[in-house]
């Protein structure tokens, strides 16, 4: 059940300009290869790009906030909802869907059908430890981060290695609370 | 650590049907993601000249790509030979689909007989890009000038290709001029033709 967001993922994304999808789809592919040749370990390449998701993720947020008008979340169910379908949907126009939701309801999983970053793609043998969308759990957690939530992201299923979709595990680790430089005094 | 491989389960890659092409993502998807490739380059190069280098040599794996996707998507698989016909190619079919509109003007060189222009007021790439002054003329579009190296390249018109900043009068931001200078083996191909189609 998605929650009442005052602007649908669908809306949001006809009125932001766009992009032809190959070429974001080729760029990420030379930024991968690029990698791959400077950094020649995989471990290597995919901390990097979890590093540059991240760098993406804490500017990214704000444009998320700013664009879909979104009140703030009660509960991590909803943020996790709003990820799934404003989000992913707002920048790659994708929605993904939520799942696997724990007792506890700090960590669930989003699963992506459809992910513009691996088409044409196809991991060769030498790469096979290659978290090839890593930059995906960089950009949730740094956008999560920004929010005042710590969490710890990691691929459970990844089609490039022969799985069935994108299942990318969110889990809460901490709230933070915000801090403000003086006193509310509303 | 390389791994082993293991059983693939997934079809072949090229077993999948090709897309129409019509999926799109957002402009500042596309912007955050090209701003990224810019900043981890510049902790790799010590000076601009490497940088640019760096950018075009990522752009031109990105031009390979796509001069074999519209090869078979858009003209059937059949090849240009003539000059006029692959630049044409590129200003129109390569940068309508990765730009979404022709470039805005192609031009014959007036200097040297084995330069063209494609010029565009503001490149895609450049939209959320200023360059600081002690950078001078560093220019973003160096990546696309790889890609036009690129398809160039690939379709057997080898070029040296440079993206330029032109001061337009009347606007804030300059204009980008993508300089394509036709490797001297072409010309001399060219005029052996012409003139054995006429002796």
């Amino acid at each position: 059940m998605a929650p009442a967001v005052p602007r649908s993922g669908d809306a949001i994304f006809a009125n932001v300009e766009r992009v032809n999808a190959e070429l974001f789809t080729l760029t990420y592919g030379a930024i991968v290869r690029q990698l791959l040749t400077d950094l020649e370990e995989v471990e290597e390449v995919n901390k990097q790009l979890d590093q540059m998701g991240y760098n993406i993720g804490i500017r990214l947020i704000d444009e998320f906030l700013a664009k879909s008008n979104v009140t703030r979340c009660v509960d991590f169910r909803e943020t996790a909802e709003v990820i799934a379908k404003v989000g992913f949907k707002m920048f790659l126009g994708v929605t993904a869907s939520v799942t696997n939701w724990d007792t506890a309801g700090t960590c669930c999983s989003l699963i992506l059908e459809d992910n513009p970053l691996v088409d044409f793609v196809e991991l060769p043998d030498t790469c096979q430890g290659l978290y090839y969308c890593n930059i995906l759990s960089g950009v949730v957690r740094g956008a999560l981060e920004m929010v005042s939530m710590k969490t710890e992201v990691t691929w459970v299923r990844d089609m490039l290695r022969g799985d069935d979709a994108f299942e990318l595990q969110v889990k809460l680790l901490k709230q933070v609370p915000e801090e403000y430089p003086y006193k509310d005094d509303e | 650590m390389i791994g082993a491989g293991k059983m693939k389960q997934y079809t072949n890659v090229l077993d999948k049907p090709l897309s129409k092409g019509r999926q799109e993502v957002s402009l500042s998807g596309f912007a955050y993601l090209f701003s990224e490739l810019v900043q981890y380059n510049q902790t790799q190069v010590d000076n601009i000249g490497e940088l640019e280098r760096r950018l075009e040599d990522a752009g031109y794996a990105v031009g390979v790509r796509v001069l074999e996707l519209l090869c078979h998507r858009e003209k059937g698989n059949r090849r240009e030979t003539r000059l006029l016909g692959i630049l044409s190619f590129v200003h129109s079919t390569v940068w309508k689909v990765l730009f979404g509109k022709v470039a805005d003007s192609l031009e014959k060189g007036t200097e040297h007989e084995d330069e063209y222009m494609i010029s565009e007021k503001e490149l895609l790439v450049n939209r959320f890009i200023s360059v600081p002054k002690d950078m001078g003329s560093f220019n973003c579009g160096a990546f696309v000038a790889g890609i036009v190296r690129g398809v160039l390249d690939n379709a057997g018109f080898p070029a040296v290709v440079t993206a330029h900043f032109v001061p337009v009068d009347g606007q804030q931001r300059p204009r980008t001029t993508i300089l394509i200078k036709f490797a001297e083996e072409w010309l001399l191909i060219t005029n052996r033709y012409y003139e054995e189609k006429q002796g």
